[in-house]
């Protein structure tokens, strides 16, 4: 993906993000995640149904890496299951830390391949995905 | 001013962010270089001449602070880690030995957390409360509404001389007055008061004192408690151990050394003492006034600047210090601090460390500018061309 497309997706998701809602609904897990090196901070609302992830909303202040981010990872996740969620987001870690991953898998995520190499901002590229992960962990117990 | 005595200036980077730190002249690098070098030897401990050289140059300091800040006895000055440990010393050695249930203590939602976080620990421990000063309308602590809040069971105003989001200097003499006239104890954080305005602690008349080297060209890991020594006295020592007891041969027969060297247990930070003397006979050297008024003639500069952008909205247009917080339009804050690092431009972004203060400001995150004497108006000039295309802003922040 050329490198004006990748910044045009993430100005997109963060302009006009996907599911960006409080939502007090008692079907749907919340998990608040923030990074302790910035003043990224928001809730994900999470719904899952039978090892499915059914909704993923989301509200906060945070960057527009993280607010796109976010955005990205609910167009990928809604649907899949909690292991198939699991290997996207080890996947997109791996992305992160420039180590190998499967680009096939990622879908639009894949806008932050070069992540690797901002260090300060590669936290708030994984922000969201630390909040799902405890969720997912949780629920497979 | 004086950008030829920063090494760091050397690399073509624009720092505008010397609330949290400032940058390090060459002589205090020098200074310290010299102790690991040359006389790297324990303090106190001096049976041989390097180690008497220690102690020379550690006292020394002692009373370079005490001359720069006016205080009375060299017992009065006690040196810390920083501005966050001497808080910590005055609420819990001091007030927490003093303080009982119901008794008041007034801060602001302005303070740093480091001047919140000690008291809120008192409440929790002893049942105290702990209340706020309203802020006016520029979000500045007056005394009328000190005097509004003031009650019999208020014991003790803790302040910042100086905030560091909003930059304001808060009329400390006439608070000190008023208060001890009602038998309450002042205590001043001075962190980012130090580096920009006199602080004379008699004619302030506050109670203690507290302040970093680092953010006044010093080093890190070094800072300043100033007590009244009547008070200090009854100051508990936190930390027990060498160098601060005189004998010990059983719990009931323990005995301290008397002040200052109690409350300095363990080794100190000997360097970093060190390097705090040189420091402030740097500041001393070119004059604190001299550098208050080109800090007040650079911000009035940026200030006129940033109200011609349009997308600008400046939170504090008044401030007594080199401080400038301010959001562009719809962007957040830290995406602008990532834009203006691309071009060197060294930023803070967040909420500077005064999490309640939002509650006054109705903004949760800010973009801090914090000037020094160092600073000039080009590097200005550079920003203000950065900040004032918004669309390249857009382009870049990701």
């Amino acid at each position: 993906m050329d490198e004006e497309l990748k910044k045009e997706i993430i100005m997109e998701n963060y302009m006009h993000p996907t599911n960006k809602k409080r939502i007090d609904n008692k079907g749907y897990i919340k998990v608040n995640t923030a990074n302790a090196s910035c003043i990224d901070n928001i809730d994900i609302y999470i719904k899952i149904n039978n090892n499915i992830i059914e909704d993923v909303a989301f509200d906060g202040e945070a960057c527009a890496i993280s607010i796109s981010s976010t955005s990205i990872m609910i167009n990928n996740l809604i649907g899949k299951t909690l292991s198939e969620a699991q290997n996207y987001i080890k996947n997109f870690y791996n992305m992160c830390d420039g180590k190998e991953y499967d680009e096939n898998i990622l879908g639009e995520g894949v806008v932050y391949s070069n992540i690797y190499k901002q260090g300060n901002r590669k936290s708030c590229a994984t922000l969201p995905y630390k909040g799902l992960e405890k969720v997912i962990l949780e629920n497979l117990k | 001013m004086n950008r030829e005595d920063f090494p760091l200036l050397k690399n073509d980077i624009i720092y505008f962010d010397n609330s949290a730190t400032s940058l390090k002249p060459k002589c205090v690098i020098d200074k310290m270089n010299d102790y690991y070098s040359n006389y790297s030897a324990n303090a106190h401990r001096g049976d041989y001449d390097l180690s008497f050289k220690v102690d020379q140059e550690y006292e020394n300091t002692r009373e370079i602070v005490k001359n720069y800040i006016n205080a009375e006895y060299l017992e009065e000055i006690i040196f810390t880690s920083g501005t966050t440990e001497s808080l910590n010393m005055i609420a819990s050695g001091f007030f927490g030995n003093l303080l009982e249930a119901g008794d008041e203590i007034l801060i602001t939602t302005s303070e740093h957390a480091s001047n919140i976080l000690p008291w809120f620990r008192l409440a929790n421990k002893l049942g105290v409360k702990v209340n706020y000063i309203p802020l006016d309308d520029n979000y500045y602590v007056t005394l009328d509404n000190i005097k509004k809040m003031v009650k019999a069971n208020t014991k003790l105003i803790s302040l910042a001389g100086i905030t560091n989001v909003i930059g304001d200097l808060r009329p400390i003499k006439e608070i000190t007055k008023f208060a001890h006239q009602n038998n309450i104890f002042v205590v001043v954080d001075a962190a980012q008061m130090i580096p920009h305005e006199k602080v004379d602690v008699k004619d302030l008349d506050v109670d203690f004192l507290a302040f970093s080297g680092h953010k006044i060209c010093g080093p890190t890991g070094i800072g300043v408690l100033y007590g009244k020594l009547e008070l200090l006295e009854h100051l508990e020592p936190i930390n027990l151990g060498g160098g601060m007891n005189e004998s010990f041969d059983s719990p009931e027969q323990t005995y301290l050394k008397p002040l200052p060297t109690r409350l300095e247990a363990g080794t100190q930070n000997i360097a970093g003492v060190i390097g705090l003397g040189e420091a402030i006979k740097y500041i001393d050297k070119i004059g604190i006034e001299k550098i208050k008024q080109y800090e007040h003639e650079l911000r009035k500069y940026l200030i006129d600047k940033l109200l011609k952008i349009k997308h600008i909205d400046i939170i504090n247009l008044e401030s007594d210090s080199g401080i400038v917080a301010f959001n562009v339009n719809n962007i957040f804050s830290q995406d602008v601090a990532y834009y203006l690092n691309k071009y060197n431009i060294c930023v803070r972004a967040g909420n500077h460390c005064a999490k309640i203060l939002k509650s006054s400001v109705g903004v949760t995150n800010t973009v801090r500018v914090s000037l020094y004497f160092y600073n000039t108006y080009e590097e200005i000039d550079n920003l203000i061309e950065l900040l004032s295309d918004y669309d390249k802003i857009l382009r870049e922040m990701i």
